[in-house]
């Protein structure tokens, strides 16, 4: 499969994720879409490992390019537990303090 | 030269201690201290006076070296000192009398509280330090060191009843014209460094020097250190300072006034006597200015009638006749007219003095007369140092005034005619004071009348010997004719390049002489006969009036120079100050205030709002940094298969 339809596929899960964040107040939806973009970010990171490494291997048998974007995408992963994990707590935390999940209730900080 | 050094430094020396120990113990010392330390300072820097000038007379001029003041690669001021003929006579006539006006003020200001007495003693004290600094020095910055210091002093003292604001606006004035004076005597050190790299006398004033310098340098120079002289010395059109500067104590005016300060700008112009007689047009508008302003004082002098004012300005007119001499190139003419004036007018000042004090601070003349009994010592010292300054001979003032009279004839009739009007003038004015005050009735109040008494021997001490010099100090320059043989052009002739000649003959000199003495001894006997019974009223006729209100010098100053300074500073203050650069800085804090303002909007608390704009900041910086042709190329590739 050409490169470019994962591009185009990881512009449109990208694309979701940022008009969720803005548009959306649940937290949990907020979180979702968040995650999704990191998912996207993810996919595009393996499309293009594959690509560098399907270049790669006409040149030489034994290579290892690309192989530092799967790390990344490890990484990303473990942080995205991370984050999901304290995220998750918060909004609970929040919940219980104003028993809704309204992102637009944060706003307690202001002034 | 190791003996001179240690001396000039003692001379100098004394008169900074007692400064410093007045001023700083003036709340420790008693009245008595304060004045016994005060003079003895003085006296024991003119004692070291005499032997420097003893020393000058066996061994001739000496040049002593202390410390380079400034030195760098191009320029280098040592700190030295000089005491020559000229300089010694300086310093005999500035701490000599300077010893008795100290031991008369410490009577005359018995009144003051210790700390204010102190304080008036450092002042003069420091005020002599500053003045042998000027006489002294080597060169024009040492010079210009001193200048400065005696108009600090005189600044000071003229202020020192500093609780009356007349007072302080009178030594604002005189500071300020000072410095008017001074900025011309600054830029003509400043030129002279330019073209000659060098300030010390022994190097700019010799031949080579002069011959380095083109005529218009040397008339710029020289009209500059003329303006100098203008402010200190108070000439037009820079003299109304000086009938001001009366608000000082009496021993001031007659110190610093009178006798030395105003003298300093005839001490630096016969210092720099090379110079003015390389430059015609210099010595033309040096002595016309002085004949000028000898004539506008004199006429101002004959209306007045505060005690002070009248020797004010006879001060002025006397300091003009000084620079009519130095303008006709008879310098040693001036000088000796410095040195006898500093005796008579010192004396008439302090004269002036013992008869405020013994009429409690009345200094109006019409409230005075039939003094002569009452005050029999004042009195006579009083004529006497009338007698010199109107030019009878054989007294001091005579001598002087008819060289230079004799020297104005030599070089243009019509200075010599106007000098003798001016000694008419002199004579005039001079009786009328004497007259109005000493002679007639008593015309004050009946309790002045019960307290008028002589003054103590403090007082009366100073007027008689000043008295002795007023009459005999004329023996220094008897002129040839006389018999004598004028030591003073004698001693000065190693320091005046182009000396006197005159050339006029015997008879001719005899008949100057005659003339001028008729001529003063008639308005003294109108004088005297007009003045012993009555006194001035207030003036009717024009000139009278004109006369009376001093020409209106001070309105049209008022009117010409400080009402229009007023306003361009009040249009700077208001316009360019508070609505130009207050409004720059204003309207950036307001700018910056109000676009604040709108922009907090967007700092609203909802989360939502934060994201969009980081996103909308993303992708700005996309745009940014890769330039729109990369994206447009990338979305192309996209799109192209």
């Amino acid at each position: 499969m050409p490169i470019e339809y994962y591009i185009f596929l990881c512009l449109t899960l990208f694309s979701i994720g940022v008009i969720g964040v803005l548009t959306r107040r649940n937290a949990i939806i907020v979180f979702m879409c968040v995650e999704l973009m990191l998912n996207a970010v993810n996919l595009l990171l393996v499309a293009f490992s594959k690509m560098n490494y399907g270049a790669a291997r006409m040149l030489s048998s034994n290579t290892t390019a690309g192989i530092d974007a799967q790390i990344f995408v490890f990484f990303i992963m473990v942080v995205a537990a991370a984050e999901v994990s304290i995220g998750l707590a918060i909004i609970v935390m929040m919940y219980r303090n104003t028993h809704s999940i309204d992102i637009n209730f944060l706003n307690r900080l202001k002034n | 030269m190791a003996f001179m050094k240690i001396l000039i430094a003692f001379i100098l020396l004394w008169p900074l201690a007692g400064f410093l120990f007045n001023g700083l113990g003036r709340n420790y010392w008693s009245k008595k201290m304060i004045a016994y330390k005060a003079t003895g300072y003085i006296v024991a820097s003119f004692i070291a006076s005499i032997f420097a000038f003893l020393h000058v007379q066996t061994n001739g001029a000496v040049t002593v070296h202390y410390f380079d003041f400034i030195h760098t690669a191009s320029l280098t001021i040592p700190f030295d000192f000089k005491v020559d003929a000229l300089s010694s006579l300086f310093l005999l006539v500035i701490t000599g009398v300077g010893s008795l006006i100290h031991l008369y003020s410490s009577a005359y200001m018995q009144e003051e509280s210790a700390p204010h007495y102190a304080r008036y003693f450092a002042y003069l004290n420091l005020f002599i330090f500053s003045m042998l600094l000027l006489v002294l020095g080597d060169n024009y910055i040492i010079m210009f060191m001193g200048w400065e210091g005696v108009g600090l002093c005189s600044y000071l003292l003229i202020g020192y009843w500093f609780s009356n604001g007349n007072y302080n606006y009178a030594a604002k004035k005189a500071f300020i014209m000072n410095r008017i004076g001074d900025l011309g005597f600054l830029l003509a050190i400043f030129w002279l460094i330019a073209k000659l790299g060098t300030v010390s006398y022994s190097e700019v004033l010799t031949a080579e020097s002069i011959a380095k310098l083109s005529t218009a340098d040397i008339t710029g120079i020289t009209l500059l250190l003329f303006v100098g002289a203008m402010g200190k010395s108070a000439q037009i059109p820079l003299f109304t300072w000086l009938p001001d500067a009366m608000a000082g104590p009496t021993p001031v005016s007659a110190l610093i006034h009178a006798a030395t300060m105003v003298t300093a700008g005839i001490y630096m112009i016969t210092r720099s006597n090379i110079l003015f007689s390389h430059s015609e047009i210099t010595q033309n508008i040096v002595a016309i200015i002085g004949i000028s302003t000898a004539l506008l004082a004199a006429t101002i002098a004959i209306k007045q009638n505060d005690i002070k004012k009248v020797l004010a300005y006879s001060t002025v007119s006397q300091l003009g006749y000084m620079f009519l001499g130095l303008g006709v190139g008879a310098y040693s003419g001036a000088v000796f007219h410095v040195i006898t004036h500093a005796f008579f007018k010192a004396l008439l000042f302090l004269g002036a003095g013992s008869v405020i004090h013994a009429m409690h601070h009345e200094q109006d003349i019409r409230k005075m007369g039939g003094l002569k009994s009452k005050l029999p010592i004042t009195h006579i010292t009083f004529l006497i140092g009338c007698i010199a300054i109107a030019g009878m001979p054989p007294f001091s003032g005579f001598f002087s005034k008819d060289e230079i009279l004799a020297a104005a004839f030599e070089k243009n009739k019509i200075y010599w005619v106007l000098g003798l009007i001016g000694a008419a003038m002199t004579a005039f004015y001079m009786f009328r004071l004497y007259a109005t005050t000493f002679l007639g009735k008593f015309r004050g109040s009946h309790e002045q009348e019960a307290h008028l008494h002589e003054s103590p021997l403090a007082m009366t001490l100073p007027l008689i010997v000043l008295a002795i010099l007023s009459a005999l100090g004329g023996a220094i320059g008897i002129p040839h004719i006389m018999g004598g043989h004028h030591w003073l052009t004698g001693q000065l002739s190693t320091i005046v390049s182009t000396p006197h000649e005159t050339s006029l003959a015997v008879s001719t000199e005899w008949i100057l002489m005659g003339v001028s003495v008729a001529i003063a001894a008639t308005s003294l006997l109108i004088a005297l006969s007009r003045y012993s019974k009555q006194t001035d009223e207030e003036p009717s006729s024009a000139m009278g009036k004109f006369f009376y209100n001093k020409w209106y010098i001070d309105e049209l100053y008022q009117k010409a120079i400080i009402e229009p300074l007023n306003e361009f500073a009040l249009f700077l203050k208001e316009f360019i100050e508070k609505k130009m650069i207050d409004g720059a800085v204003n309207g950036t804090g307001k700018l910056v205030q109000f676009s604040a303002r709108k922009v907090r909007l967007i700092q609203n608390g909802q989360a939502g709002y934060y994201i969009l704009f980081m996103v909308l900041g993303i992708i700005t910086l996309f745009l940014i940094w890769f330039n729109d042709i990369t994206i447009l190329r990338f979305i192309h590739t996209l799109f192209q298969k």
